[in-house]
């Protein structure tokens, strides 16, 4: 696999038990979308690396995995997280103060080691942008390691635009080429609308020596990293963040397998290289 | 280690009760509701003398004989996963407390025990669990405990049973790795156990039950019955590439006829020794101030064991017999070196309709697109 | 063979009005095909070196993903075609396709006809110029349920 990913493991001795956090800030982000500030009961640092993801629970509810969107001064994490069943509903309705519980980081990250020095491209799908801002936080903390490096986004209204201040300012600084398109827009849309995979032309880069990350439902995933190789990036340069079902995180369970990999242990981050003959087979 | 030497009927008797004042808890066969079950037990008396089992797919049976033999049964529904990863286990749980939740987890446990009769698939199910649960990145903590202290008395199959498949999976039918002590049951002329020690615990024990030497005899006819166990094999899996076969014909039709038998009614995953899959359900009081989760076996037969985005991943029952099957006998390899099918034959006794594992890979062999 | 597979395609809605030299050439690159209901023709992403002249059954042109299992987005029938992605590199499939009835077709080459096309360029344009007015029609048609009209507006 070229590239390592860097990895950070929570070296407790009870992996499945969780620690204690609170909730320090809650922001509205689309419908559905909550963007949750969090802090450790300990006040202890929290490493991590970008595309790894912590368990959060939900005190009498339950736990869900949720990637790590950001850890802006070590000790409070960012998580974003749509509400799609009972614990992401019970997440996105707790409140600065609330308790919850918390277990990682686990999963292999994006391997930002490996686009030293290229060009990167990253692309989001809907949500996907959430386990890739981190990324984007690291780039540009870093900006003069890595070659062009280009953000294309693509949601599925102008209103469902995660992080949209953020997004501008990367777009102004003139360090990240960003395109964004929409699926649906009335009228005062002014922007493109269109699909993700559209936005693939335009973008600046040279294919050989390209290391693209992309994150947002599975079929997007799909036509997006194809469209990369029909664009000469080798499958091996290409990364998709999978998910699926996770019930303890440490390759314990047996819920996450997706082929031979535990994507919370193997993944999420996978190279497209090992995914390819994996993603056409219906109902993996 | 490789030291044979003989126990009689009471030096086996007393063998046991050795392990016993030691601390261990006995666990061995026992016939309940006309079924081999595992079991505690105080003593030698208590195994199942001559209960014969009469195993076929969708079928078991016991009956009694007037064979003197203590295991004249090969395995029942139960495994040692039974023991060791449990079927309820609870992970922590959290009180409120001033407004603040304080978790704590549960000690592992330090109970000792003793596994009499353990078969030479089940030794080799046991490592499998073991490679997954403890030799990975996390070990799981409570299986360690649980685990380290589980002293395995061993029993080379006498019999083929009526299901099982040990030799072409090579895991039997003599008992081979990680066991403490292993037997081997000999009627005649006289009753006794060929006994070989596979650690110092077992040396420890030995020494306290009289035995002697084996004679070359004794020895040579140990390892016939051991051939002719092997010899009487029902069934086989083809002698080909098992997890290629299976990795390249993920879309074969034939997926689709099994799913027609299978009532995807889980069977299958309780009984195998090597299944681990779990799930975890929380629970708190009604005031919402106690808070615990608990961990439960699981089965990928489940509809929603791959539940994600509003549904299930693998809706349909071959999408999910295809991910049990390809899963023991291919992905298993990928992931721990090795298959996770240890030949037991228990899928084929008490799967409801009798599909049998060995005959739907030699259908993929038969007719392999890739 | 070649002969019987000239006579249907030249019955064939897609085929009407291509002079019979052409369709002769087609021919060359056709056989019969037979598929039973429920099986896959297709898979996303396999090699796509086939064009479908379907002359019996329905076929159903579906995307799947986790959680929301295979999608319909489009079904074709006798008298129809699909397939197009033979026509464009790197010729892959973007979608399965899955009978849904007892299907007979007729399968050309796309290798073949490439080949065909290349060397014979007024045969090249004879069958873009069928297959362009179906795919505007089929772009039109995704327009109109992409637009989901039937939709409650509030």
């Amino acid at each position: 696999m070229s590239g390592s990913a860097t990895i950070k493991r929570n070296h407790t001795d009870a992996p499945m038990v969780p620690r204690l956090a609170r909730v320090r800030r809650h922001f509205s982000d689309a419908p559905d979308v909550v963007t949750l500030e969090i802090e450790m009961a300990d006040a202890r640092p929290f490493d991590y690396a970008p595309g790894q993801f912590n368990m959060l629970t939900v005190f009498g509810v339950g736990e869900a995995a949720i990637s790590i969107s950001g850890a802006p001064n070590g000790a409070r994490l960012i998580h974003t997280i749509r509400d799609v069943g009972a614990v992401s509903h019970a997440l996105t309705r707790l409140q600065p103060g609330d308790q919850l519980g918390l277990r990682g980081p686990f999963g292999m990250g994006w391997p930002i080691g490996a686009a030293q020095k290229k060009d990167v491209l990253i692309i989001a799908g809907g949500l996907g942008l959430a386990p890739l801002r981190s990324v984007l936080y690291h780039i540009v903390a870093h900006r003069t390691q890595f070659g062009v490096v280009t953000l294309l986004y693509g949601a599925r209204r102008p209103e469902d635009i995660l992080y949209p201040s953020e997004v501008e300012h990367w777009r102004q600084s003139l360090e990240i080429n960003v395109a964004l398109t929409v699926d649906h827009a009335d009228a005062s849309w002014r922007g493109r609308v269109g699909v993700v995979t559209q936005l693939i032309d335009q973008a600046r880069f040279q294919p050989h020596n390209t290391l693209a990350m992309v994150c947002g439902p599975e079929v997007m995933m799909r036509f997006v990293a194809s469209a990369l190789v029909e664009r000469a990036i080798d499958a091996q340069n290409i990364f998709l963040s999978m998910e699926r079902n996770m019930k303890c995180a440490v390759g314990h369970c047996g819920h996450c397998q997706f082929g031979s990999s535990f994507i919370c242990r193997d993944g999420p981050v996978l190279s497209y290289q090992k995914l390819r003959p994996l993603l056409k087979i219906k109902e993996l | 280690m490789s030291v044979i030497n003989v126990l009689t009927l009471d030096g086996l008797r007393i063998l046991l009760d050795a392990l016993r004042d030691d601390g261990h808890a006995l666990i061995a066969p026992q016939l309940q509701d006309g079924v081999i079950v595992y079991d505690h037990v105080e003593g030698l008396d208590a195994l199942p003398r001559g209960i014969e089992d009469i195993q076929s797919p969708g079928h078991y049976q016991t009956r009694q004989t007037s064979d003197p033999s203590l295991f004249h049964y090969v395995v029942g529904p139960h495994s040692w996963k039974k023991f060791l990863h449990l079927a309820k286990l609870q992970l922590w749980q959290a009180k409120t407390l001033n407004d603040e939740i304080q978790i704590t987890a549960p000690e592992p446990s330090s109970d000792k025990t003793a596994f009499i009769g353990v078969r030479a698939c089940e030794v080799k199910a046991i490592a499998l669990q073991d490679k997954v649960l403890m030799h990975g990145d996390s070990v799981d903590g409570a299986y360690k405990a649980r685990r380290d202290n589980a002293f395995i008395l061993a029993v080379d199959c006498a019999r083929a049973g009526g299901s099982c498949f040990c030799v072409s999976m090579q895991s039997g039918p003599a008992v081979n790795g990680n066991f403490d002590l292993a037997l081997t049951e000999i009627i005649s002329p006289d009753h006794i156990f060929l006994v070989r020690s596979g650690s110092e615990a077992g040396d420890a024990i030995l020494k306290k039950a009289p035995h002697r030497r084996a004679t070359p005899e004794e020895i040579v006819k140990g390892q016939e019955i051991v051939a002719q166990t092997a010899a009487n094999m029902g069934r086989a899996m083809p002698d080909t590439n098992i997890p290629a076969l299976l990795s390249q014909n993920l879309q074969h039709p034939h997926w689709d006829r099994l799913a027609s038998r299978c009532l995807s009614c889980a069977n299958c995953t309780m009984v195998c020794p090597t299944c681990f899959c779990t799930t975890v359900e929380d629970v708190s009081d009604l005031a919402r101030e106690e808070f615990s989760r608990e961990r439960r076996w699981d089965s990928c037969f489940n509809l929603d064991f791959s539940y994600l985005h509003g549904g299930e991943a693998r809706s349909s029952v071959a999408a999910r017999y295809r991910q049990w099957m390809t899963h023991k006998l291919s992905s298993w390899v990928d992931q721990f070196g090795s298959s996770g099918c240890v030949g037991c034959g228990r899928c084929i006794t008490w799967c409801p309709v009798g599909i049998d594992i060995t005959q739907e890979t030699q259908a993929f062999y038969d007719e392999q697109l890739g | 063979m070649a002969a019987e597979h000239a006579f249907m395609l030249s019955m064939h809605p897609f085929f009407k009005g291509l002079a019979p030299e052409a369709i002769d050439l087609v021919a060359g690159c056709a056989r019969d095909i037979e598929f039973r209901r429920g099986q896959y023709i297709c898979h996303e992403d396999d090699q796509a070196d086939h064009f479908y002249i379907l002359s019996d059954g329905h076929v159903a042109l579906q995307i799947s993903s986790p959680g929301r299992g295979a999608r319909t987005f489009l079904t074709v029938g006798a008298g129809e075609v699909f397939g197009v992605n033979w026509l464009v590199a790197p010729y892959r499939w973007t979608y399965d396709a899955k009978a849904l009835d007892d299907i007979k077709a007729v399968v050309l080459d796309a290798t073949c006809l490439r080949r065909k096309c290349e060397a014979d360029h007024e045969l090249g344009y004879q069958l873009m110029s069928r297959v362009m007015p179906i795919l505007i029609e089929r772009l039109h048609v995704c327009r109109m349920q992409f637009l989901d009209l039937y939709l409650k507006q509030n």
